[in-house]
């Protein structure tokens, strides 16, 4: 699934990473658990979480994840920004709840890794 | 080559710098992907026990033709049961830590999953040694 089409169905604002909307991800995982994310050995992924903080950005930068969806109109701070940026990644926001946001995207088809 | 940085007990905003530092160098050394991730990781997970339940650390790095030996050596409480700490789900975690994303007693087996050496060394009171090797394929 191309990023964009995943903007469109969690209704986001792109705050990083508008060039690289046409990349796709096949998979998703839904985590506020920065600990759980990295076990994962999947890389081709989103996370989508609830946890807004620098270390959910670095959790995806150790982890080779390109995109993030903050839930419940939570916003990335400017460090988080430039720290996403650096790294080539995508940031979505989006006013739907981390429940609505996965129901979403699993009934569009993004594939769950468990 | 060798590299050296330092860790701030309970700093949470600079965890994951030496990390971030080593994955750049080795994208930059040509390593694979793969080991490059399992390296990172198990760096990133012994960074933030140091950040988690340690005062302050040092990471010293030496990266040779075939491997990387990574030491994480902090001051700090020592871990009292290594075995039980090497078990999953086992945490000791503060609020402030879970609050951060972390403390779900998974980082310490996930370091040995992402290493092909470990060895923690550890005294009451005083600190802990963590020793990670991992080759290059
Ligand atoms: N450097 C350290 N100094 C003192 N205690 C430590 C250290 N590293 C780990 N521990 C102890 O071992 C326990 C297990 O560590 P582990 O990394 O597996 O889990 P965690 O840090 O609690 O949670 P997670 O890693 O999932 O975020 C910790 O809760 C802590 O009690
Ligand atoms: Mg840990």
């Amino acid at each position: 699934m191309k990023l964009r089409e995943i903007a469109a169905i969690l209704d986001a604002t792109i705050s990083c990473g508008a060039e690289r909307l046409d990349n796709e991800v096949e998979m998703g995982y839904s985590s506020d658990l920065m600990s759980d994310v990295l076990t994962l050995d999947t890389d081709n992924l989103v996370l989508i979480t609830g946890l807004v903080n620098l270390q959910a950005i670095r959790t995806a930068e150790m982890a080779d994840i390109r995109a993030v969806v903050f839930v419940r109109n939570k916003k990335a701070t400017e460090q988080m920004l430039e720290l996403a940026q650096e790294n080539g990644m995508c940031i979505l926001e989006s006013p739907y709840s981390l429940f609505k946001s996965s129901g979403l995207l699993f009934q569009a088809g993004l594939k769950p890794i468990y | 080559m060798k590299l050296t940085y330092n860790i701030q007990g309970g700093d949470f905003t600079h965890a994951g710098h030496p990390s971030s530092e080593v994955k750049k160098v080795l994208k930059q050394l040509g390593i694979e992907g793969k080991t490059i991730k399992n390296i990172v990781i198990a760096l990133y997970e012994a960074e933030v026990n140091v950040v988690a339940h340690a005062w302050k650390g040092v990471v010293d790095v030496e990266i040779d033709e075939n491997k990387i030996t990574v030491l994480v050596n902090d001051e700090g409480p020592g871990i009292p049961d290594i075995d039980l700490a090497m078990q999953a789900g086992y945490s000791t975690a503060s609020d402030k830590v879970r609050e951060m994303g972390f403390g779900a007693g998974m980082g310490l087996p996930n370091i040995k999953k992402n290493t092909d050496e470990l060895l923690i060394e550890t005294e009451i009171g005083k600190g802990t040694k963590v020793k990670m090797v991992n080759y290059f394929s």
